[in-house]
């Protein structure tokens, strides 16, 4: 064999063609046979023949080769692709390795931005994407009444109107619903040494099976059971309980044998029936923040007499939509009674059974937040995608050269621009990696955040769909922001490059264009970060700033067992009445106590209204006055809150012999005796007389933003409570003071549960808890967005002041002065910086109007949010701008120019 | 000639052709040409064996394969073994050369062996 010829290496210019080759191949081999024997003494013709006779069927062996052929070209591109690949990712890592500053930072700034992301992720796909966790729960709906300002007892339902809606619907498989009226720890398990305070929930028997819920042991409520009822002290005694998982496994140690047995609750023994899922959470899906302990069927014949307690829950029947369900409530409504004792009472629901899908009611208002989260973190991947294109752009002019010389070398563009993705993958993949492990921490702190009053937390996990959403965002960030460096690699002209010696060069000058370009992208999007945060920052002092009507502060509250049974009401008003006192003058002794004072009812909890009074000798249309949330309190409460009074406070005096009096709030002041003093006037319940003795301030009653409606206060010597929450003031620790109060109370009632005595501040904390988590998370988001921005700026700014190194030499040399140097960097970044903050304004005006729904009363033009973020980002990037400033001064002119 | 014609035992053109290809790449022509000559015209390879073999052989990795010139400054394609080939020709030299014996040996003998049991 020798040497092929120069032309032979363009033989195969267009690329491999197996058919030729094998045509070619084989007919070198017919040629070589017809010259042996012509050799042998053949005439050339027969010669041709007789070779091509012995070689057979030619045809069929060229399509042999062609499919054989076909193949190894396939495997050897395979190959040689993947030796290519290997040599790159080797190369990266070598790379990399060399420029390990360069490594760290774009990994950290990536990390964070998709830990962000991926977290951010979670809570959206679980609040707002994944399904509630019950068998096709898109059949399930909430049904209630638009919301109004009397609280529960307008959102929930009697007994009888339950059953008429229950029996008259046409679209339901199920209805249900639960007791609206608990608060926690309205039990105490007893017969084990010490009662220690339990929280369990009456739901209507079939609530279980409605939601599609199995027990995980043992079995639901059956029939009887449920109609039985539970041992709530106002029912007959119904012995049977379902315990929740993490009940059973706290409390019951996981004891499998529990089921069947009895345990005793408010000294009753009930029996477990069965024990529920750990997938059932009723708090994360009705009640965010709550435990609950158990379970137990509510009876509705006892409850008949007590009004609006049940909840609605109902599951549609397949194929049945809100609309049509929407369609039937309002079919059935008008006919249904509150009481079927009272005939007046049918149509009270009429406009007031509106069911809507039961993940709008849990999540629904959470929507608008959740979807400005989620904006605020993209901002940040993209932030962050910027930033590293950046990054790497200034990398790839660094490496301008070892390209130019790759290229001149053989390497195709594309293999250099293979090459750098190679490079942003492997950069976003580690980041990824790590972001990962970040966001999988925050989710798994943030599902064990009881405190905080967000439904579903509790179901918060990273799965197999978070996963997928880190490599998507991993792979799109590498090969977006990526790709940019690569290409302006590939389309710049190697020539150039390796001619051009630096300084003042096209290419650096164009590559600096690119890089301001980004950073001023960069700040535009951070100032809108920083504007949202602002404004929403903003909001929750204002929040913070909102007169609740009473004084968190210095109070605290807890739960008092009292056993007022007796014969007839009056000894029992009279037995409840001396409890009471005795409680109040015992903790009332204890030093350090400023104040103290009971209540059935805590604001900012559930509440509830009994009906529509009207002020005497008025009249009104049905409907026309609202209906007061009812609070029955003893002597002292209103003090112990810390609430304004004008009048005077209730007595021990207000008994069942004396005048019925009532405290009223300025609000149902202002609508029942508009322009008059309320004082003294009477209000009409039924036949009944109610004196106001006195007007106190509102009390934000719902959550602290709502509008406040009316409240009325009854004394407790004179009306029944439904419980005894003990409120004390006192400037002590609420630790130190809850072991005395407890002590004192375990002496009057050895029943009483080793409660928790919260200070009211919690309850407070736990009402804006959303906000102030949405707050805090957008207050990240722009603070990290914020030094990404500066990490940008600082970037530019000092590869600019390295390449004008010789320039600014020479300029120094010619007498700028280092102060004049340093202002030229400085104008420089603020050029920049005003520039992305003018876009940026512009932006946030815009997102403003986005996310006004979330602001509390703040405008989205408020300028001082507007300002503020404004000013903080000027800040920054001054900062950012001044070490190359000052590095820019302190350059060397002789040495500068000796270096050129 | 036909009537000195051998049939080719399966996996035996496999062993021939890496053993053609030791001294240095050949193409197709010379391939059957030596093992032809070599077999004293006993053994001859059909093209439409030989062919199939060789780019089998060559999508395995154990020929590698290029263009060239033959003798006669005609374009021809040239087989080389790889690293690969050699060792599969040691292999299969060892394989065939006892394979080989063991046949040998029984078809030498002259009678049967007397029954190990009885001795």
């Amino acid at each position: 064999m020798t040497t092929p010829p120069f032309w032979r290496r363009y033989a195969r210019f267009f690329g491999p063609d197996p058919a030729a080759d094998v045509k070619e191949e084989l007919g070198f081999h017919l040629e070589s046979k017809a010259e042996e024997l012509v050799a042998q003494g053949w005439s050339p013709e027969a010669a041709r023949k007789e070779a091509e006779r012995q070689f057979g069927d030619l045809r069929a062996l060229q399509r042999v080769g062609q499919r054989i052929g076909a193949k190894t070209e396939r495997q050897k591109q395979l190959a040689d692709y993947w030796t290519d690949v290997r040599h790159d990712v080797r190369y990266t890592f070598r790379t990399l390795v060399r420029d390990p500053g360069f490594a760290v930072v774009s990994i950290l700034i990536l990390a964070l931005a998709i830990g962000a992301n991926v977290a951010v992720f979670s809570v959206v796909n679980t609040l707002l994407l994944r399904p509630l966790p019950f068998p096709d729960s898109q059949e399930l709906v909430w049904i209630a009444p638009p919301p109004t300002s009397c609280g529960w007892s307008c959102a929930t339902f009697s007994s009888d109107g339950y059953e008429e809606f229950r029996d008259t619907s046409r679209v339901y498989q199920g209805v249900t619903g639960y007791e609206a009226f608990t608060t926690p720890e309205n039990f105490r398990l007893t017969g084990h040494g010490e009662p220690v305070p339990a929280t369990g929930i009456e739901v209507i028997g079939n609530f279980f099976q409605v939601l599609g819920v199995q027990p995980a042991m043992g079995r639901l409520f059956t029939a009887e059971e449920a109609r039985a009822g539970s041992v709530v002290p106002h029912s007959t005694s119904g012995p049977a309980v379902l315990l929740t998982n993490a009940y059973w496994r706290r409390q019951f140690h996981s004891d499998r044998s529990i089921v069947g047995q009895a345990i005793e609750l408010n000294d009753t023994p009930v029996t477990v029936v069965g024990v529920l899922p750990d997938s059932f959470d009723f708090g994360a899906v009705f009640s965010p923040g709550a435990k609950v302990d158990f379970f137990a069927p509510l009876s509705l014949d006892t409850e008949r007499m007590w009004g609006n307690i049940v909840t609605l829950v109902g599951r549609l029947k397949p194929g049945v939509t809100v609309a049509q369900a929407l369609d039937d409530a309002n079919r059935v409504a008008p006919d249904i009674y509150f009481n079927v004792k009272y005939p007046q009472s049918k149509g009270q629901y009429k406009d007031g059974m509106v069911p809507v899908l039961l993940k709008d009611y849990v999540t629904g208002k959470l929507r608008h937040s959740l979807i400005a989260l989620w904006f605020a973190v993209g901002t940040i991947l993209l932030i962050a995608g910027v930033n590293l294109s950046n990054l790497l752009l200034a990398r790839a002019a660094a490496r301008a050269k070892e390209f130019a010389l790759r290229g001149a070398l053989g390497a195709s563009r594309w293999r250099i621009v293979r090459q750098l993705l190679m490079e942003s993958l492997l950069l976003s993949g580690t980041g990824a990696f790590f972001g990962l492990g970040l966001a999988a921490a925050l989710v798994t702190w943030l599902a064990h955040q009881g405190s905080l009053a967000l439904p579903l937390l509790s179901t918060l996990r990273i799965d197999r769909q978070a996963l997928g959403w880190t490599v998507l965002i991993a792979v799109a960030i590498a090969m977006i922001f990526g790709l940019l460096p690569g290409l302006r690699i590939a389309c710049g002209n190697l020539q150039e490059v390796l001619k051009d010696s630096g300084a003042g060069a096209g290419l650096g000058r164009k590559h600096e264009r690119i890089r301001a370009t980004l950073v001023v992208s960069e700040i535009a999007l951070a100032c809108v970060l920083l504007v949202s945060a602002g404004l929403l920052l903003h909001s929750f002092t204002k929040v913070l700033e909102v007169d609740l009507g009473f004084q968190p502060e210095h109070a605290a509250s807890i739960n008092v067992e009292y056993d007022a049974s007796a014969p007839t009401e009056d000894a029992s008003v009279a037995k409840r009445t001396a409890i009471f006192q005795q409680v109040l003058a015992r903790v009332g002794a204890i030093p350090g106590v400023q104040a103290v004072g009971i209540s059935d009812y805590l604001p900012l909890g559930p509440n509830r209204s009994w009906d529509t009074p009207l002020p005497k000798g008025k009249v009104y249309k049905p409907g026309e006055l609202p209906e007061p949330l009812v609070y029955v309190v003893t002597p002292g409460f209103i003090r112990a809150m810390g609430i304004g009074l004008r009048g005077r406070d209730f007595t021990w005096a207000d008994d069942r012999k004396s005048e019925r009096v009532i405290i009223i709030n300025a609000s149902m002041a202002q609508r029942f005796w508009p322009g008059e003093d309320p004082v003294d006037k009477i209000l009409m319940r039924g036949d009944e007389q109610d004196r106001v003795v006195g007007v106190v301030d509102d009390v934000h009653e719902q959550s602290v933003e709502n509008n406040l409606g009316a409240q009325v206060y009854y004394p407790a010597t004179q009306q029944g409570p439904s419980r005894a929450q003990l409120v004390v003031r006192s400037s002590l620790p609420p630790a130190e003071l809850g072991t005395s109060i407890l002590r004192a109370l375990r002496e009057l009632n050895p029943n009483q549960p080793a409660a928790e005595f919260r200070p009211i501040r919690t309850i407070v904390d736990h009402a804006v808890s959303p906000r102030r988590f949405f707050m805090l998370l957008v207050a990240a988001f722009a603070g990290l967005g914020l030094v990404l921005a500066a990490l940008g700026i600082y970037g530019v700014i000092s590869y600019s002041v390295t390449r004008q190194t010789p320039e600014i030499g020479i300029r120094m040399a010619l007498g700028a002065t280092t102060g004049r140097v340093q202002r030229q960097v400085l104008g420089s970044t603020l050029r920049l910086t005003l520039f992305g903050m003018a876009i940026g304004t512009l932006m946030a005006l815009v997102t403003s109007r986005i996310i006004s729904s979330l602001l509390f009363a703040v405008s989205p033009w408020d300028l001082t949010s507007y300002l503020g973020m404004l000013m903080a980002l000027l800040l920054v990037a001054i900062a950012s701008g001044y070490a190359p400033a000052r590095r820019a001064s302190a350059i060397n002119p002789m040495e500068a120019l000796r270096n050129n | 000639m036909d009537t000195g014609k051998l049939e080719f035992l399966r996996g035996s053109l496999d062993v021939l052709i890496l053993k053609a290809l030791v001294w240095g790449p050949l193409h197709g022509y010379a391939i059957t040409s030596f093992i032809r000559q070599q077999s004293d015209d006993a053994l001859l390879v059909e093209e439409g064996t030989l062919y199939p073999a060789l780019w089998r052989l060559e999508a395995k990795g154990l020929l590698d394969s290029e263009w060239g010139l033959s003798e006669n400054n005609r374009k021809a394609k040239f087989y080389r073994l790889t690293v690969e080939g050699r060792r599969q020709l040691r292999e299969g030299v060892k394989t065939w050369q006892a394979y080989a014996a063991a046949v040998a040996k029984v078809l030498a003998a002259t009678q049967l062996p007397e029954p190990e049991e009885i001795r």
